[in-house]
């Protein structure tokens, strides 16, 4: 099981209305339904996606989470989940607000291009870092806005969301709770999950 | 008072007309009230001891109740046995499976070539203009009359899908799950504006004499042969029909005349003639005038998202066609981000073909897959084995 799913599976209450968007071809709705029981709706882009999605019975609309979370109502979910799709956002701030306006709660992971990996990358060698969790050369990568942790924690001011959770997610190991604003974090996290409320 | 008639497909398992008594008439969206009312149906499966596999099909403009049956007048398969059949999605050893003649057809079910009980001739003209809801009013007097209480799912294409919308806005509380295929919540000023070819190529037929010809003795087959030509061109992409006919010619070289060059001259000239075989040119135009009236955000303020907020208990499922011009996916997004609005558990997904709005009955595995994928959850929630 992917980290980021085991946290994520860890925080969600059993029985919650669930949108996850960007859900791929369902496999953490579907973890989610068979073990926390949630009511679990989908947003997808691909239709390749959608269709493995709805050969497994799960709830999932077509559509991209730039123009169409707009179209749920206000406060419809318990939780928003976004794993790993914000950095492909055209428009992540506005992805982040109304995935708040839609749920109580929102579940967002990222890489954290603050890593020393990626640092590294780009100061030694001067190049475009790849790595792990940014595995793709910068001409085909579908990451568009890729930000570090201290950047996120930035646009949660920003937007005046609270940090009920956060830990970091390295290389397959189990998910590590850590303070979101520690300087040593920014450089050692690989990815990191947020768990947000509205303030 | 229901004429059964004797099982003669694999899979069927009854049907009729019903007829309903003069007390109980149709209301209709015009005020006018049609009495007495004849609905024409075949049932495929079995309905179960709690009565809670029923599923209704909804079919499309020209198509009718012999969905999985062999028709009666073009001795062809029934218009949906790819996907209605022992293994395939709608089956009838799971599911009792109904299938009924749209209000105003010409396959049983009361229309404008019913004998008016006012003059016991044919309506013609005189028959009420209708709408999608009327249809659905009928539909669901049927329902009723079969002792089904909620349908375990009403699956609609094209003129069928808006049905199936329409049962969800009017009906939520008698169905458990919806699926729309190539539908709309509304016709466009382009779909208003096809139909009105159609009808103008009736009505400029001199044997079509102002709805009247059947007490003349003639058919307006002409005019009915351009409406199917026209309207068949809606049905298929552009790829589609260069992928089939290209630029073909019938024989070798030109005729330097206008005989059928062409083979896709020759294919529409097909498909209009053998139309009028099995069709009636007034349930035509009182068909495609209903689609025309269809806009199911109307009555909610324009706020489509209102139709649906009664029916958050029904599971939805929207499917589109990548190159349906017809009934564009851009229309099934309109309806999809209207059931998020409202609420509603849905899922969407475009089929990627080239085979335009006619893909509803051609070999689609995705359409086989999602349905299949949905029926099943559906089932599972509704406690169906």
């Amino acid at each position: 099981m992917r980290e980021d799913f085991r946290e994520i599976l860890r925080l969600t209450p059993a029985g919650a209305r669930v949108l996850d968007v960007g859900c791929g071809e369902g496999d953490l709705l579907d973890l989610l339904t068979r073990e926390r029981g949630v009511d679990g709706q989908g947003l997808e882009i691909s239709a390749d996606g959608v269709s493995a999605c709805l050969a497994r019975g799960l709830a999932v609309v077509q559509g991209d989470a730039d123009h169409d979370l707009d179209s749920f109502p206000t406060r419809a979910f318990d939780v928003a989940i976004l794993s790993k799709t914000l950095q492909q956002m055209r428009d992540p701030r506005h992805v982040v607000s109304e995935l708040l306006r839609i749920a109580d709660r929102a579940v967002v992971s990222f890489p954290n291009f603050g890593h020393w990996r990626v640092r590294w990358a780009l100061l030694a060698r001067g190049r475009m870092p790849e790595t792990r969790a940014l595995p793709n050369p910068w001409w085909s990568t579908p990451n568009i806005h890729l930000c570090t942790l201290h950047d996120f924690l930035a646009l949660t001011d920003d937007l005046g969301l609270r940090i009920e959770a956060c830990a970091a997610l390295s290389g397959g190991r189990p998910a590590r709770p850590i303070p979101p604003r520690s300087v040593l974090e920014n450089w050692r996290a690989e990815a990191a999950v947020f768990v947000l409320r509205r303030d | 008072m229901k004429a059964l008639s004797p099982a003669h497909d694999g899979s069927e398992s009854g049907g009729g007309v019903w007829r309903f008594p003069a007390d109980r008439p149709l209301r209709l969206d015009s005020g006018a009230a049609l009495s007495p009312l004849e609905v024409a149906y075949r049932t495929y499966g079995r309905l179960n001891a709690d009565r809670s596999n029923a599923v209704l099909v909804l079919h499309a403009l020209t198509g009718d109740q012999y969905l999985a049956s062999t028709h009666p007048v073009t001795g062809k398969p029934g218009w949906w046995t790819r996907v209605v059949g022992r293994g395939l999605p709608l089956d009838p050893d799971h599911h009792f499976i109904i299938c009924a003649n749209v209000l105003g057809g010409c396959m049983g079910t009361t229309g404008p070539s019913s004998t008016d009980p006012a003059t016991g001739a044919p309506y013609g003209l005189a028959f009420p203009v209708i709408t999608i809801p009327d249809m659905v009013r009928a539909q669901a007097m049927l329902v009723e009359a079969l002792g089904i209480e909620t349908l375990f799912a009403v699956v609609g294409t094209s003129l069928g899908g808006m049905q199936v919308l329409q049962w969800a806005a009017d009906y939520p509380e008698r169905i458990f799950s919806a699926i729309c295929i190539a539908g709309a919540a509304r016709h466009s000023a382009q779909n208003i504006a096809f139909h009105e070819v159609g009808r103008a190529a009736i009505m400029a037929d001199p044997d079509w004499r102002g709805g009247a010809y059947e007490a003349a003795g003639v058919r307006p087959e002409k005019g009915l042969a351009v409406a199917r030509m026209a309207a068949h061109i809606t049905y298929l992409s552009e790829a589609a029909l260069q992928r089939k006919f290209g630029r073909e010619l019938q024989s070798d070289g030109l005729s330097w005349g206008f005989d059928t060059d062409f083979q896709v001259e020759s294919y529409l000239r097909h498909q209009g003639a053998s139309f009028v075989d099995r069709f009636d040119a007034n349930s035509y135009l009182y068909i495609t005038r209903a689609l025309d009236y269809f806009d199911l955000a109307a009555a909610y303020g324009g706020q489509l998202a209102g139709a649906f907020v009664p029916a958050r208990n029904v599971r939805f499922c929207v499917l589109s066609f990548s190159s349906d011009w017809l009934y564009s996916t851009a229309e099934s997004r309109h309806v999809v981000r209207a059931l998020n609005a409202a609420g509603c558990r849905a899922s969407f997904v475009e089929i990627e073909t080239d085979k335009g709005h006619d893909a509803i009955f051609l070999e689609e595995p995705a359409l086989d897959s999602a349905l299949r994928g949905f029926l099943a959850s559906a089932a599972e929630k509704r406690g169906l084995s």
